[in-house]
């Protein structure tokens, strides 16, 4: 049976690790590559590294950094922040990256996610999703979640994956950084609409709440940060949890 | 050395880079006629079955003169794939052959999603050079929507749907549908076993 992942997100700024509270207020929480050796040896089941500021300042991600978290890892690695065209994919895939993670650039020009795909595949092309409740539906922001969109996140998930993205990673703003669990809600809405897997994020601070988010979010994987980073054994200890719960899970 | 064959179908960074880690280096032959040296071949691949059709007369003949000579072969994911007769994915375009069978697209049965994406376990009906030292059940990683039926070649299967071969084996040919690369320590092990093939 096809396990349930937990996803490892390191939040990089500067080449060191922070964790967003409602995205802004980042805090320090060690070196990539230290902590993707320890998720690998916990058990993680991937690692997603995102490049938090990077769309604001105009950077690219890392590449140092990526390569220096992909050097330690033969699990899959997704890379997002500052991807705009399919050089700046180039560049992440060339350091490392088996997977990019496409958020802002995607939804000012949906024909990149078709052009990466033709490129690399669709199992490389992460389309990643920020939404937000507001009156009622689910709206995308761009840019790190400053700038709200006119899309529907139920709507944008189903055209990204007609123009090749692979998989949603599917961030609810409301949630990330609060600890006060999953947007069941709104993944179930996403999961339920497309074939291609979606991950959740936003909002994980309980070892239930990833139970809820794989029962009734539906979700194929859920990502984490701070309940990873700051408690050792923890990926272990989830995995347990969840073995119990009746949910696969790799171990 | 081992070639790794590069046909435009992804990104071979994490294959050069889980060979490494079992202590194998790859070169990248720019004509079929490079393969003449080569002590093993990795076919490895992502994407659509449209893909191999780079590889359809000059390749094909020398990864088949290449193999009647002895070379290991190890075909990855799409690889695999290519190993069998052909695809439905793209049913023009003709593989290896050196299996009998059709690659078809995993059924989307019981809500099950397709693309087959993540990490679940392997059966070994029987003995394997290639997956000596896995344990029964490991779990590996998979990104694929298309999967080769099971045959006596099976070296392992796995379920998505349907049973399907998750590696095959027919005395220096292997494949593998799922990604060694990517399937932690029991994947390097697997590249291991077939670097080991290719010193024997």
């Amino acid at each position: 049976m096809l396990s349930k992942r937990l996803i490892a997100c390191l939040d990089v700024r500067n080449g060191s690790v922070v964790k967003g509270i409602n995205f802004e207020e980042l805090r320090m929480a060690g070196d990539p590559a230290a902590l993707a050796k320890r998720y690998n040896h916990e058990g993680i089941d991937e690692v997603v590294v995102l490049d938090v500021t990077a769309t604001i300042e105009g950077r690219r991600a890392f590449e140092d950094t990526i390569r220096a978290v992909s050097g330690e890892l033969f699990i899959p690695l997704t890379v997002g922040g500052g991807i705009r065209s399919e050089a700046d994919a180039a560049a992440a895939i060339d350091a490392g990256a088996d997977k990019v993670g496409v958020n802002s650039a995607a939804l000012a020009d949906p024909a990149l996610l078709t052009r990466l795909a033709a490129r690399y595949g669709s199992q490389a092309v992460v389309v990643a999703i920020d939404a937000k409740r507001v009156n009622d539906r689910f709206q995308v922001f761009s840019r790190s979640g400053s700038t709200p969109t006119a899309r529907d996140a139920v709507e944008w998930a189903i055209e990204a994956e007609s123009r090749g993205a692979g998989e949603v990673l599917l961030t609810s703003i409301d949630r990330d950084g609060t600890r006060s669990g999953f947007d069941c809600e709104l993944t179930a809405a996403v999961s339920s609409a497309v074939s291609i897997p979606v991950i959740a994020s936003g909002g994980a601070g309980t070892f239930d709440h990833f139970t809820s988010v794989f029962q009734e979010g539906r979700a194929d994987a859920a990502l984490a940060a701070s309940v990873f980073h700051y408690a050792e054994h923890a990926v272990s200890d989830l995995k347990r949890h969840l073995l119990q719960q009746g949910i696969p899970v790799r171990c | 050395m081992i070639a790794l064959i590069d046909y435009g179908a992804g990104n071979l960074t994490s294959v050069r880079k889980g060979f490494a880690a079992a202590g194998a280096e790859l070169f990248t032959p720019g004509a079929p006629s490079e393969l003449g040296d080569a002590d093993g071949i990795v076919v490895p691949g992502v994407g659509n079955f449209a893909a191999t059709a780079a590889l359809e007369g000059d390749w094909t003949a020398s990864i088949r003169q290449a193999i009647d000579r002895g070379v290991p072969l190890l075909g990855i994911c799409l690889g695999l794939q290519w190993i069998f007769e052909g695809s439905d994915e793209a049913p023009d375009v003709t593989g290896l052959g050196a299996i009998a069978g059709k690659c078809s697209r995993l059924p989307q049965a019981n809500g099950l999603k397709v693309p087959h994406v993540g990490w679940n376990s392997l059966h070994k009906p029987r003995a394997s050079r290639l997956l000596q030292g896995v344990d029964e059940s490991t779990q590996v990683y998979f990104t694929h929507s298309y999967a080769a039926p099971v045959t006596p070649e099976a070296a392992a299967t796995c379920e998505h749907g349907a049973v399907f071969a998750a590696a095959v084996e027919v005395n220096h040919v292997f494949g593998v549908q799922f990604h060694p690369e990517k399937s932690s320590g029991a994947g390097i092990q697997i590249l291991r076993n077939f670097v080991a093939a290719t010193r024997s």
